[in-house]
């Protein structure tokens, strides 16, 4: 990939006559404040979603009910999963959508900057509305946060106090929020790339974002739709679940996980798409396998939408379906496998060097195998028996989703950090927060296989006595990974203002691909006029 | 292109987009009509058929005994006794057989409460044919009053040989509060 005209960008920086202070990001439309303000509110919320874990994990250091009665623990289990997954992981991933796509795809922006901006100011409000109860209920107020867990299972939802109404209204926003940015993110890829720059040129990230809002906009509104009865199951006389008015409570079970399932792949497959770049920057090679690559991610995302119902094989389903639904869920391994194997292939003989962001790579390859595979033993309907709300089930999703997820996502903001700021984060803290994420989390979920393998059930504050020391042991881990992340923020914001050496456009020996041929950090106005692919 | 014809082209792609999320929204809510039409028809879920049936085949299969077992429960927040007159009978296929439930309001007002049935195995659930059922309608209690409530069932001949035993549960529900004022203080 070459481009012709990187001189002819130099329409000047500073000719940017648009509002300062507060109102700059406000109104802004610009690609790069918009992803830079999705970045940190990620962040922030991630804070907020890990301090209400570790108050978890305090709780079931000992045995007993010591710190947090029964009814807090509910709406901290719950809103921890609510947090992380749509104020955290989704928009860390659209934050980097807005950020790198129009740079690698020599984009001078997104394609509806208005939109851009709308979705992103439909996030600070949602997250309020989420945690507003929990923070009242802590003062003695209301009946508390959303208690029936992430997944708000009607008969429990349907009973439960206003917590529910206001997370399903939270949801509703942050849903419309997300489809705006895929919506976004497909207009952006399908029209704005700059001439000569065909699909299969395409940059890996681009692929997994185009996926991942596919998903999106296929996913989102049948959730929309299941929390919708919800409400109006709660409070406008209707039955979808209701079985005394002929509803059924695992329909709601069905359209949760319709959007469920889709929902875990929306999350890793962005992360999926810049693995890559990070693995062919470093190991110095070009990225092997480019095609099976890309139809393995169109794979996974077609497949993900018709395995949901693997979620609830205890609940009672014929055997033919529990059959279908076994195998067409342990089919995506296949993709996945490929993708892991083109992975290996990239680095493969290479002259890798193992700064922060390679590193944060490898032990997601690592680590989400871990989580993949143990997945595929959760696939399998006659052992899910015993498997099923386990702590074994915990212990899985975290591997896919805080290794695969959070540390995938902590790759890119390595890897992309320099360019966005202009300045080299410091190598020796992150490899510090490197090290001390890795051995903490394994410290934390590695023995809650063992204690959910071994019967302890997950979402309760309780627990028998034999398994105490592997709680201990999970607690002082969480604890350790939680203040490592002090590291990284630390990191972050003091790059952020400018400590650090300057960084060079191409910031990495090995880097390939048009971000990397703009400044550091790039001018305000970027590929106006548009680079020509050859 | 310009950028005049690539605003307005970005613009349709989006506005089609908008209509794939219309009609995602729709889809989730068709999902429901579909979810009973699959459940009824094939006996998935323990779902019975909710009216009474006429009897088409009154052959009755006296070479082999199926056990029926009962089981009664009132849901929370429904003040009412509710009780199976005997835990189980045992039927011939094809047999037409009829039991009682016995329920009391323990409270000093009238009370509306409507039954739910449910039949495990699933696969038996299409081959319990009720003829005459309490919970065919709403039941209307007045203060203390109790009730005896017959159901009429067969067994249909056509029951897969491996099923020996079935179980038909009924909970029955208040309807007079919506399901959320329940449990809500």
């Amino acid at each position: 990939m070459s481009t012709g005209s990187i001189a002819a960008h130099g329409h000047d920086d500073h000719a940017h006559h648009g509002p300062t202070g507060l109102a700059r990001w406000l109104f802004t439309t610009n690609h790069k404040d918009i992803g830079t303000m999705y970045l940190m509110f990620s962040m922030i919320m991630f804070l907020i979603g890990g301090s209400l874990i570790l108050s978890v994990r305090a709780e079931l250091f000992q045995p007993g009910i010591q710190i947090i009665q029964p009814e807090l623990f509910n709406q901290l289990i719950g809103l921890h999963a609510l947090v992380m997954i749509f104020a955290a992981l989704m928009p860390a991933a659209t934050g980097f959508a807005n950020w790198m796509l129009p740079l690698q795809i020599g984009a001078p922006d997104m394609a509806l900057p208005r939109l851009n901006n709308w979705g992103f100011w439909l996030l600070p409000p949602a997250g309020t509305i989420l945690l507003m109860p929990l923070v009242l209920y802590l003062f003695g107020i209301g009946t508390g946060g959303a208690d029936a867990g992430w997944t708000l299972y009607p008969p429990l939802s349907a009973q439960s106090g206003w917590g529910i109404d206001f997370a399903i209204l939270a949801l509703h926003l942050m849903g419309i929020s997300s489809v705006m940015g895929s919506i976004n993110v497909v207009v952006t890829i399908l029209n704005m790339r700059a001439p000569g720059m065909t699909m299969m040129k395409l940059p890996m990230f681009a692929w997994g974002w185009l996926m991942t809002a596919f998903l999106l906009i296929a996913t989102i509104p049948v959730l929309a739709g299941a929390i919708t009865m919800l409400l109006t199951d709660r409070h406008f006389g209707t039955h979808f679940f209701d079985a005394a008015g002929g509803g059924d409570p695992i329909l709601f079970q069905h359209l949760f996980w319709f959007f469920g399932h889709p929902e875990v792949y929306i999350l890793l497959l962005p992360i999926w798409g810049f693995i890559p770049h990070i693995l062919e920057t470093f190991a110095r090679k070009p990225m092997y396998g480019y095609k099976a690559q890309v139809w393995s991610l169109v794979c996974i995302a077609a497949l993900s939408v018709i395995v949901w119902a693997h979620h609830f094989f205890t609940a009672g389903m014929p055997v033919q379906a529990l059959i279908y639904f076994m195998y067409s869920t342990m089919s995506i391994s296949v993709p996945l496998a490929v993708l892991f194997f083109c992975w290996i292939a990239t680095i493969w003989r290479g002259s890798m060097t193992f700064e922060t962001p390679m590193l944060f790579a490898l032990g997601f390859i690592i680590l989400f195998g871990i989580g993949g595979l143990t997945g595929l033993v959760l696939a399998d309907v006659a052992a899910d028996a015993q498997y099923h709300h386990s702590y074994f089930v915990v212990a899985h999703f975290h591997y896919t989703l805080f290794a695969g997820g959070i540390m995938g996502v902590m790759a890119g903001v390595y890897y992309w950090l320099p360019k966005m700021t202009g300045h080299m984060y410091s190598e020796k803290l992150g490899k510090a927060h490197f090290w001390l994420t890795v051995i903490s989390f394994n410290l934390t979920f590695m023995p809650q296989f063992f204690v959910g393998l071994a019967g302890m059930p997950r979402r309760i504050p309780d627990y028998a006595l034999q398994f105490t020391e592997f709680n201990v042991i999970s607690t002082i881990g969480a604890f350790a990974l939680g203040l490592s992340q002090l590291i990284f923020v630390y990191n972050v914001v003091t790059t952020w203002r400018g400590k650090g050496e300057k960084a060079t456009d191409g910031v990495w020996e090995g880097s390939k691909g048009l971000e990397w041929q703009l400044s550091s950090p790039p001018p305000h106005h970027s590929w106006d006029p548009q680079p020509v692919i050859k | 292109m310009n950028p005049a014809a690539r605003s307005q082209a970005n613009r349709a792609l989006a506005l089609r987009l908008l209509g794939g999320v219309a009609a995602a929204f729709a889809f989730g809510f068709l999902l429901v009509p579909l979810y009973d039409v699959i459940c009824e028809a094939t006996g998935l879920n323990g779902k019975t058929r909710g009216a009474a049936v006429a009897m088409a085949d009154t052959r009755v299969d006296t070479s082999r005994k199926v056990q029926v077992e009962f089981i009664s429960t009132t849901m929370p927040g429904m003040p009412w006794e509710f009780s199976a007159g005997e835990p189980r009978v045992s039927v011939h296929p094809g047999e037409i057989t009829t039991v009682h439930f016995r329920v009391r309001n323990m409270t000093a007002s009238t009370i509306t409460g409507q039954a739910i049935p449910s039949v495990s195995p699933g696969k038996a659930a299409s081959h319990l044919q009720k003829l005459d059922c309490f919970c065919f309608k709403q039941q209307t209690l007045a203060p203390g009053e109790v009730r005896d409530m017959p159901v009429s069932f067969i067994v249909d001949a056509r029951l897969p040989d491996d099923v020996s035993a079935l179980t038909l549960s009924y909970s029955f529900f208040a309807v007079d509060a919506a399901p959320g004022d329940a449990g809500r203080s």
